[in-house]
């Protein structure tokens, strides 16, 4: 069989320069060493990487680039960074270092055009967009928050998406801040409107509690990103700190139930 | 000694890493001098056609490169973009490539509505790779061999018998070419671990 197999992305977020796992984007819990986590991934053939630096933006300050380059030399799998890039030339900076793809947060709300002016020069295919979205506290609907879920950016995860892919984004990360953490399952629907937005791979964030949440979403979804953070870091329901990560076998029984 | 092309495009450090963990003689080239004492060379690409051909032709090491390849063949592996770079032209772009393997550069189709949806640009992620012919580049990698892509154009050889092996994304493809000591992959080997780990082995002895 030839096709496009889902890919299943651990989901590193840094702080303080330790890695970190936070629940609804707060009580953030230390989990260990970024370093000794993307060596476990190597090992375990993980289908790609991202390491979201969540202090960054928040402190107004720049990318901690000689981490990303210590980080970069030691991974084997594509590698997304994302956390404080503000400028093309960071970008471009943080690409030299070995790094595939750039993620953008709170850049893609406050100067899409940077996207457009990154794309040209480096393609489409290593600039992403991370959404964090959160359900409306009245009514229906999602808005977009930025600065670690703290700012309410006052615009749909589905218009920003829109907005991404006609920047030159080449990927959208949707993340949910209601499901952060929980371990309960995907926000399906909201995975699902978003896909149905754009024409660029999507992959969904926030909730995966186990590799059926994986299979659920792929089998409705098709050609999607799988990511997760708490799952790859803690195993069972007293959520004691151990990487870990689906074998080959464990992946081909999750693609093959979906066909 | 295998020469890694540095002109200022491309995860140059991803594979001095796999031929580092190999322990395989190898350097990151940046000037003529560097490049002509290889026995092997490396040319990485991402992003744009033209913007990669405007930074190879600025970089001074064009004629250098055409030399080695071309009248001392030697061997030499174009990766992603460095592979669409060995074509005559590409839909991306108005500028010339190499033309080291005829053929052309090809957007992949774009479908309104459904379809699309289906089959989202950029090709994302893992895939099969088929084997098409035999080659020295592509011994020990069986039928499940799965490699990392990120690409939305694809190679279109004027021969098939450049063909070395196809992947399938929207349409069949060819994802790895070989003409003689000039070879290009579409993935990539550097971020493919074990598979990619194989095909980098069989460059350093092919």
């Amino acid at each position: 069989m030839n096709m496009l197999i889902p890919r299943i992305i651990p989901v590193l977020l840094v702080s303080k320069k330790g890695l970190v796992k936070t629940v609804q984007f707060k009580e953030s819990k230390y989990v260990g060493d970024p370093i000794n986590a993307v060596r476990i991934f190597n090992e375990q053939e993980a289908d790609e990487l991202a390491v979201l630096d969540i202090d960054a933006t928040v402190e107004g300050r720049e990318p901690d680039y000689r981490m990303i380059e210590n980080l970069a030399s030691e991974c084997r799998m594509p590698l997304c960074y994302g956390g404080g890039i503000k400028t093309i030339a960071q970008a471009i900076k943080i690409l030299g270092l070995g790094v595939e793809k750039v993620a953008f947060g709170s850049a893609a709300v406050d100067s899409p055009e940077l996207m457009k002016g990154l794309s040209g020069q480096v393609g489409r295919q290593s600039v992403v967009v991370v959404i964090d979205a959160k359900k409306k506290f009245w009514g229906g609907g999602y808005d977009c928050y930025t600065h670690n879920g703290r700012k309410n950016r006052g615009i749909s995860p589905f218009d920003l998406a829109k907005v991404a892919e006609d920047h030159g984004a080449g990927e959208v990360v949707v993340n949910s801040i209601d499901k952060d953490g929980m371990m309960t399952g995907y926000d399906l629907e909201l995975i699902h409107n978003v896909r149905s937005q754009v024409n660029i791979p999507v992959t969904a964030l926030g909730g995966a509690g186990s590799l059926d949440d994986l299979g659920r979403l792929i089998s409705r979804e098709q050609i999607i990103g799988a990511a997760a953070g708490s799952l790859f870091v803690f195993k069972g329901k007293y959520r004691a700190v151990l990487i870990n990560y689906p074998s080959r076998e464990d992946k081909r029984r999750l693609v093959a139930g979906i066909a | 000694m295998i020469a890694i092309v540095d002109y200022g495009l491309g995860n140059l450090r991803a594979f001095s890493n796999v031929y580092r963990r190999l322990d395989v003689p190898h350097c990151l080239a940046d000037t003529p001098a560097k490049l002509a004492q290889s026995t092997r060379i490396i040319l990485p690409g991402v992003g744009s056609f033209d913007y990669a051909m405007s930074k190879l032709n600025g970089s001074g090491m064009r004629e250098t490169l055409e030399s080695m390849v071309l009248e001392r063949r030697v061997p030499v592996l174009g990766v992603c973009v460095g592979m669409q770079m060995l074509a005559d032209s590409s839909e991306e772009g108005v500028g010339k490539g190499l033309g080291w393997i005829p053929g052309r550069v090809r957007r992949f189709p774009v479908h309104d509505g459904g379809a699309s949806r289906k089959y989202p640009l950029p090709h994302m992620g893992w895939n099969n790779v088929i084997v098409d012919r035999e080659a020295a580049l592509l011994s020990g990698l069986d039928a499940g061999a799965r490699f990392y892509f990120l690409h939305s154009y694809y190679y279109e050889c004027a021969d098939s018998r450049w063909s070395l092996a196809s992947s399938e994304y929207i349409l069949k493809f060819s994802c790895v070419i070989g003409r003689e000591n000039i070879y290009g992959v579409q993935c990539h080997p550097e971020k493919s671990h074990r598979d990619g780990i194989e095909l980098l082995k069989n460059f350093a002895s092919v």
